[in-house]
Formats: C-alpha cells, structure tokens, sequence
C-alpha cells in the first residue's frame, strides 16, 4: 500500500508539484504497480551478480583533440532566460 | 502506381535509372503525407522546404553520376525524440515543445550525408513511455488499418507513416518494444538493433541502458538497407559498441536451410489471442517447410519480464528526466525560488504517464527500497540473459509473437497502466539481454488487423535475423497487403 503521504515524499524527491487529485490517483495506481513488481521476490537471486548493462565495455576514451563544439550562442540559444552568457534562474539564496 | 507505394530499394534503382528524379519522388510522398495526415497523425512536423532542397541536392548528386548510398533523394521520417538540427525535436512532450537542437544526432548527420531527405518529425507517446502513441502530448496516432485503433507505441507515428506510405522509410527507437510493436500493430517491418550497435548520440534520453534506435520500413531488404546506414561505433556514445558493420544485404539470399529456430514455450500464454497464435505458429511451420529445423525451448523467467522492466526502465528514467528543470532549455513557470520553479515546470510540462514513470522510478530508487526492486531487478535481468545464452545454445535464431494481441480500441487500455504496460511482455526481454529482434508481418486478424513475428538472435545477429526475416518474407505475401486507406 501506498499512502498520499508516500506520493507526497516521492513527488518532492522528484520536484514535481502534484494535485490532490493526482495525489490521490498516483497512491492508488502506484500501490498496484508496485504490488505486481513484488512477484520477483519469489525469485531465488542470493548467488547471482546484478547486470547494468549488456556491454563488456569499460573506461571508454577518446583521443584528447580540439575538435568543433557548441558555440556560446548555440548552447544558450534554449535557454528560457539568459543574462551576460549565463543561464539565469530565480534567487537560489537569501 | 503511385511512386509513394514503392520501397527503397525499389525507388533506389528507379532513381539510378534516371526514370524518376528524387523531387518528383519527394513531391508525390508529400502529397500522399498530406492526403492522409487528417486521419492518421503521424507527424509532429512535417518539413516540405528542407525535403525539397534535399532531393533538389539529391538530383544533382545523380546529374553528376554520384550515388552515396542506397539513401539518396529518397524521404524518410524520424521519430521526434531524434534531434535534428535547427528542426523541433519536442518528444511529443510539452516540456519540449519549442526546443530546436543546435546539433544532429549522430544517425540523423549519417542520413544526410547518405543523401537521404528528410520529410519530417513523427509522433510518439511522450519520450517514448507508452504502447500506443496515445501518451502525446499533441495527439493521438492512428492505425492505418482500422482509424479506430491504435497504432502500438511508442514509434506509433513513424509505424503508421509507413504504412500509410506518407514516407519510404523511418527511424524509431526501442527501449522495451517500441520499434516491435507498432510495426507488428500497422504490418510494417521493425528491427531493434543490438545494445550498442547504433549510435544513440541525440537521441533524447529514456532509459540509457536499454534504448536503441532502429528502422521501420515496408520490407526486409528496406530494414537492411536503413540498419547500413546508422550502424557502426560513434566515438561521441560510449556504449557503441567497435565492432565491424557487415554488409546486411549479403544475408537476405541466404536461405534458411541448416539453421535451427527455437521457439520458447513461454512465449505462447494463456489469454493470448487465439489468431495471433496461430499466424505466430503457422509462421514456424511454414520456416520448417523453407528448410529450418525447429526446437521446443524454454526462457524460463519470461513471467517476470514487465515487473523486471518497468522497475529498470523506470529508475533510469526518473535519472534522465532530472535534467528537465526548466533552466537550459524547454518549458519554464515562473516562481519566486528555484525549487518552487522546478516544481511547477516539471508539473506543467509532463504529462500523466511520464509522471507516472517519474514517480515509480523515484519510489524504487529511494532509500529503504533500493535493495528490494532495483537491485533484485538488476539480478533478474542476469537471469534474463542466462535464459537467452542457454537457448541460443541450442538454435541460431528465436521465433515468437510480438504482441500477445492485436491493435486495440484508442482509449481501451489507458485507465489501466498495468495492462498498458502487460502488451510490452514479448518484447521487454530483448532489451534487458542487448539482444537483436526484427518485427515482420506474419497474417491478419480475421478483422483485417495486421500480426507480427518476432524474431531473436544472439547479440549482433542482425545478418541471421535479416537472413531469416527475408526467406520468409520472400515465400509469403503479407507484407504486400495495404491498409484500405483512400
């Protein structure tokens, strides 16, 4: 079971601000998808080693060469506010 | 016939003939895009001047004698969370709804180098979390052969773009069936490359360790032909994998004489649709009779692919999507503090099943419950390639269904995320093993609703799947019907 007040702790975890309604649909729909997921418990797994991924790849680099980024103008050209070749956000500190 | 009703290889010898001109061939799909778009909506952005001036570019490529690739002057669509520079990409997401990438993903700068043209952006569920294209924000696809019904998801919109001939070819992408299942869904071809075959640079994000980016095409040498061109290690993602890219049309005349097709017990379940076992089943026999030999096997964890999936996929996710904070691109709402403004852009510009996803994959990860789900489904997923390892033992390539069903109604399965999530059961476990998989048309409902086969081979077999896919392809006539649009 998940209670509105789990969904309220997960949702700031997350920043996403949610409504009552959603509130109350999430711990509903999110108790029942958990619940199904908790079949794997019957899964015997002491011995076995968890996989992250399939690839046998580790420490990928590349050569340390100039090569063509972003330009200043293209990596800001998103932004829904820019100042002086900054990101701006709200007041972060009193 | 029309010169939309063609595929690529079709049109690519017609335009090396000099008998058609790349404009003329990009004019008429885009009339057929325009006839049909009102009923299907299969684009976000449909991109006429950039296709003219590609195929005007492409002409004057074959007025000089010069053929790049089998690609040249022929239009395809992409998938919309494919970046493409200096065109949208939204991801079918309000959070993206403005965003123009400033560069190419690295599949898209090899198309255009192929000489491709681009006739646009299609529609899928937001960021790719769906089954059915119906999670976009913009809305719903649908399925060409019954408007009525969905068209699968997520790449519902370049699924159906093909089958509606309204583009030659497409690129989708696949995390736990989303490539498979709309081709299955609309009778088009969908190949998921192997975990590390195809570069993922620019392509948005969804869940790192599973997604991949594949072609949706109207036949097996089409599907051969697109794998060619965006295959191969990119330095710019480190998961691609240095292996050498073969030439996949050598395969397609191979035959299946000598090859051994398992067929995993599993994979045929109680409160399947009886039709699609039994085009499934005759699909086997009628390899059988081309030469395979078939084998009863067993994957014995497939009951526990959706829960393993969704727990994975979803963690991933809610990793990934962190990055959409309203600060370096996308959707903003104001506030007075930076949490307050997080909070209510990611409130504003996500929808319900991205939420949803956000919200598990959170749970999962949070303290006191990593263990018990994310680290058990970790441990399933060494199981799930156990499963594939000791098949593949015994048999060169795995057959099964796609989808447990057909299309089904718009609307039918959204108030109930779990049975959304229950039609990704035959294609999740190919993600969570790397594995390559290919989507054909095996038969119709009685209804007229396309069926699909899945094939599996062992990571980087797309030459057997290609070898396999077109020996039957080439003794069956169901890829040839049409959906009865106007």
């Amino acid at each position: 079971m998940i209670s509105e007040a789990d969904v309220e702790h997960v949702a700031n975890l997350a920043r996403l601000a949610l409504s009552a309604e959603e509130k109350r649909r999430f711990a509903a729909q999110l108790g029942a998808i958990l619940g199904y997921m908790q079949q794997l418990g019957s899964v015997p797994t002491a011995d076995v080693e968890p996989t992250s991924h399939v690839l046998d790849l580790v420490n990928v680099f590349r050569d340390d060469t100039v090569q063509r980024t972003l330009t200043l103008a293209e990596a800001l050209a998103n932004a829904p506010e820019t100042a002086h070749h900054y990101f701006v956000v709200p007041r972060v500190v009193e | 016939m029309e010169l939309w009703r063609y595929t690529v290889h079709e049109l690519h010898a017609r335009l090396c003939r000099g008998e058609i001109t790349a404009t003329a061939l990009t004019e008429a799909v885009l009339s057929r895009l325009h006839a049909v778009e009102d009923r299907i909506h299969a684009y976000l952005t449909v991109t006429a001047e950039l296709a003219q001036e590609q195929a005007a570019a492409a002409d004057a490529a074959f007025a000089r004698g010069e053929v790049r690739s089998p690609l040249q002057g022929i239009p395809l669509a992409i998938k919309d969370n494919i970046c493409t520079r200096g065109v949208r990409t939204t991801c079918a997401s309000r959070m993206l709804e403005h965003f123009v990438p400033p560069y190419d993903a690295t599949v898209v700068e090899r198309l255009r180098a192929a000489g491709a043209v681009l006739v646009g952006k299609t529609n899928l569920d937001e960021f790719a979390m769906g089954s059915s294209t119906e999670n976009s924000a913009f809305v719903a696809t649908r399925n060409p052969w019954d408007l009525e019904r969905v068209p699968g998801g997520s790449s519902g919109g370049s699924a159906a773009a093909v089958a509606a001939d309204a583009c030659i070819a497409a690129l989708g992408s696949d995390t736990g069936g989303s490539i498979r299942l709309p081709a299955a869904m609309t009778g088009v071809v969908g190949l998921k490359p192997t975990y590390g075959r195809v570069s993922r640079y620019g392509l948005v994000a969804f869940a790192s360790s599973l997604d991949q980016i594949g072609p949706l095409t109207k036949d097996v040498h089409d599907a051969a032909l697109l794998l060619q061109a965006i295959a191969g290690h990119d330095p710019r993602d480190a998961t691609s994998a240095p292996v050498p890219v073969p030439d996949y049309t050598q395969a397609l005349g191979r035959g299946v004489q000598g090859l051994t097709l398992g067929v995993p017990r599993e994979y045929f379940v109680a409160g399947m649709d009886p039709e699609v076992e039994a085009a499934v089943r005759a699909a086997v026999a009628q390899l059988e009779q081309l030469g395979a030999k078939c084998l009863d096997v067993s994957l014995p964890h497939t009951p526990y692919a959706v829960a393993t999936y969704y727990i994975l996929a979803n963690a991933e996710a809610s990793s990934n999507l962190a990055r959409y904070d309203g600060v370096r691109y996308g959707l903003r709402v104001e506030a007075p503090d930076v949490v307050e403004m997080y909070r209510r852009t990611r409130a504003a510009g996500f929808g319900a099943e991205v939420k949803r996803r956000i919200m598990l994959g959170t749970y999962v990860l949070s303290a006191g419950y990593y263990e018990a789900y994310y680290r058990k489904a970790q441990q399933l997923r060494t199981l799930f390639r156990r499963d594939f390892q000791e098949a593949f033992r015994r048999c060169d390539v795995l057959a099964t269904p796609v989808s447990p069903v057909p299309a089904f109604r718009l609307g039918e399965r959204l108030a109930d995320p779990l049975q959304m999530y229950l039609a990704d059961i035959f294609t999740i476990p190919v993600n969570l093993a790397g594995l390559p998989a290919i989507s054909l048309p095996c038969g119709f409902t009685a209804q007229g609703l396309p069926i699909g086969l899945q094939l599996i081979a062992p990571p980087f077999g797309e030459e057997t799947l290609l070898q396999v896919a077109a020996a039957y392809e080439a003794a069956t006539p169901f890829h040839r019907r049409q959906p009865a649009l106007a």
